[in-house]
C-alpha cells in the first residue's frame, strides 16, 4: 500500500493499512472507510475503537462447546433449560447463531472451528474433534447431530466423526436435506431434489 | 471481436470460500486445461449455481472471461460420483487424485487424455473394492500422460535391458539403475523387488483400470510400489501432497 506517491498523512495510511487487512476490504474501500472515520463525530469513532478493544479483551472460547462467549462456560452450556443429552456439531460459531434463530433446537452445541479440507492442508487434528470425544465419553449425551455444511468437505468431516463416534454407542444423526423455502424447483440440483423426494412427508 | 463467454465441461478439483457467499473454483476442463473461476453467491441456499459446483462434480458450465478469474454464469451437473461422497476411504482417495491433477496440469493448457483418465478413474473408484490399486494405477498412468513416466525397462545409465532381478530406483534420474552402473552413496536410491517391478510395469502398460483390477498384490509389494510412485511424484512436483496425510489418517481409522 505505501509508496512514495502516497501523500496522505501517516496516521491515515496506518488506518488504511489496518482496514486493508480485513476480509473483503480492498485498497479503495480501505481508503473510503478511513476518510469516512475522519469526518465521523468523535464519540462514534471512540465507541468503535472501544468496541474493537472490548471484543478482543472480554471474549473467549467456551471450554465445553468452543463457542465464542463472554463467560466460560457459555450461556448455552450453562442454561438450565437446555437438553443436555443432545449435542449439535457445527463448523463455525456463526452456525450456532443460525440454528439458534430457528427456535426449534433446544440441545447443546459443539463448534469444530473449521472443516476437514485435505487439499488446503486442514486435517482432523486441526479441529476440535478430540474434545468432542471427551465430552461424549464423560457426559450423558445420547444423540449427536452432525450439522456440518452439506458439501463435500462438510460431508467428509461428518463421516470422519461418525467413524470415531460409532463405537461409543451414541445415536448419530444428520439434518434433513431438501428444498429451500421460496426456492425454485427448476434450479434445484439433482442431489437436493433427490433427497427431498426421498424424505417427503405426508401433507 | 473476441468472444466474451465460453461453454465447456470439466471436473471441479479445488475450491475455497471468497467473501460473503462466493467461492473460487479450480475446474479441470476437457478442452482448456485448468481454469480458475469465481462462482458468485454459490454458498447461499437459494443460489441457482449451488449444488452444481461442488468438489468432484463433473459439470457443464458457461463462464465469462475475467481480467484475473473468469466468472461462472451457468452450471449443470453431468455426473456427481455419489458413491465416492458417501464413503470416507473413496472420498479421501478421490481428493488425493484431484490434488495430483492440480499439481500436474497447467492453466489454459488442454490435456484431453488426462481429463479422460481422471473421469474414468473416478468412475471406477465408485465401484472397485481395491481403492489402493486404483490410485496406484491412476498415478502410473498420470505420470505417463504428463511425460514423467519412471523408466522401469532399461537402465537409465547405460540403456541396457534390465535382467529380471531385484533392482534399485534412482530418484533423481527417475528410473532403475542396473547393478553395473550403480555407484554407492551418490544419489538417493530405493530398492525395488522383482515382484514390485512387475506390478509397476503392468500399471504403466494397461490404460484402463479394468485390465489390472483383480490383480493380487501382497502387502510387502504394495509397500514397495506405493513408496516408489509417491517418492517419484514428490520429486517431480517438488513438494509433498497435502491430501496424502488425510488418506493415511482415514486408512488408520
Amino acid at each position: 500500500m505505501t509508496n512514495e506517491n502516497n501523500h496522505a498523512a501517516a496516521p491515515i495510511n496506518r488506518l488504511v493499512e489496518e482496514f486493508h487487512k480485513l476480509p473483503g476490504i480492498g485498497p479503495k474501500t480501505a481508503q473510503r472507510l478511513a476518510y469516512y472515520l475522519i469526518r465521523m463525530p468523535d464519540e462514534n469513532a471512540r465507541s468503535l475503537a472501544e468496541a474493537i478493544v472490548a471484543v478482543k479483551e472480554s471474549v473467549e472460547m467456551c471450554s465445553r462447546c468452543f463457542n465464542i462467549t463472554e463467560a466460560d462456560p457459555c450461556s448455552i452450556c450453562s442454561a438450565p433449560d437446555r437438553d443436555e443429552t443432545t449435542v449439535c456439531v457445527v463448523e463455525e460459531p456463526l452456525d450456532v447463531l443460525a440454528l439458534q434463530r430457528t427456535h426449534s433446537y433446544t440441545g447443546l452445541y459443539h463448534v469444530l472451528h473449521g472443516v476437514i479440507s485435505p487439499m488446503n492442508g486442514i486435517g482432523p487434528d486441526d479441529l476440535k474433534i478430540q474434545p468432542l470425544l471427551g465430552r461424549i465419553r464423560d457426559g450423558d449425551i445420547q444423540e449427536v447431530i452432525l450439522a456440518t455444511n452439506p458439501n463435500l468437505e462438510g460431508e467428509a468431516t461428518a463421516m470422519y466423526i461418525h467413524k470415531l463416534l460409532e463405537p461409543l454407542g451414541v445415536r448419530l444423526t444428520r439434518p434433513a436435506r431438501g428444498l429451500p423455502v421460496g426456492g425454485d424447483l427448476e434450479y434445484a440440483d439433482e442431489a437436493t431434489l433427490g433427497r427431498a423426494m426421498d424424505g417427503r412427508q405426508s401433507f | 471481436m473476441r468472444q466474451r463467454t465460453y461453454t465447456t465441461e470439466g471436473l471441479v478439483i479445488r475450491q475455497f470460500p471468497l467473501g460473503e457467499a462466493d467461492r473460487i473454483l479450480t475446474i479441470f476442463t476437457q478442452d482448456m486445461g485448468k481454469v480458475r473461476l469465481v462462482a458468485k453467491g454459490v454458498r447461499r441456499p437459494k443460489s441457482k449455481l449451488g449444488g452444481h459446483l461442488e468438489l468432484l462434480y463433473q459439470v457443464s458450465f458457461s463462464a465469462a472471461y475475467g481480467r484475473n478469474l473468469d466468472v461462472v454464469n451457468e452450471a449443470q451437473t453431468v455426473q456427481r460420483f455419489a458413491e465416492i461422497s458417501e464413503d470416507l476411504d473413496r472420498l479421501s482417495r478421490a481428493v488425493y487424485m484431484c490434488e495430483l491433477v492440480d499439481s500436474f496440469s497447467a492453466e489454459r493448457s488442454a490435456s484431453y487424455s488426462l481429463y479422460q483418465h481422471i473421469i474414468a478413474s473416478l468412475t471406477a473408484l465408485c465401484s472397485t473394492d481395491d481403492t489402493w490399486l486404483l490410485v496406484r494405477h491412476f498415478e502410473a498412468q498420470l505420470l505417463g500422460v504428463t511425460g514423467f513416466r519412471p523408466e522401469l525397462r532399461l537402465c537409465v545409465e547405460c540403456g541396457t535391458d534390465l535382467a529380471p532381478a531385484d533392482h534399485v530406483f534412482d530418484v533423481s534420474s527417475g528410473g532403475v539403475v542396473c547393478p553395473n552402473c550403480q555407484v554407492q552413496g551418490l544419489s538417493a536410491v530405493l530398492p525395488v523387488q522383482l515382484n514390485a517391478m512387475k506390478v509397476l510395469r503392468l500399471l504403466q502398460r494397461e490404460r484402463t483400470f479394468a485390465s489390472v483390477a483383480g490383480v493380487r498384490v501382497t502387502p510387502p509389494v504394495r509397500h514397495d510400489v506405493e513408496r516408489l510412485l509417491t517418492t517419484h511424484i514428490r520429486y517431480v512436483v517438488e513438494r509433498a501432497l497435502k491430501s496424502a496425510d488425510f488418506v493415511r489418517q482415514v486408512s488408520e481409522l
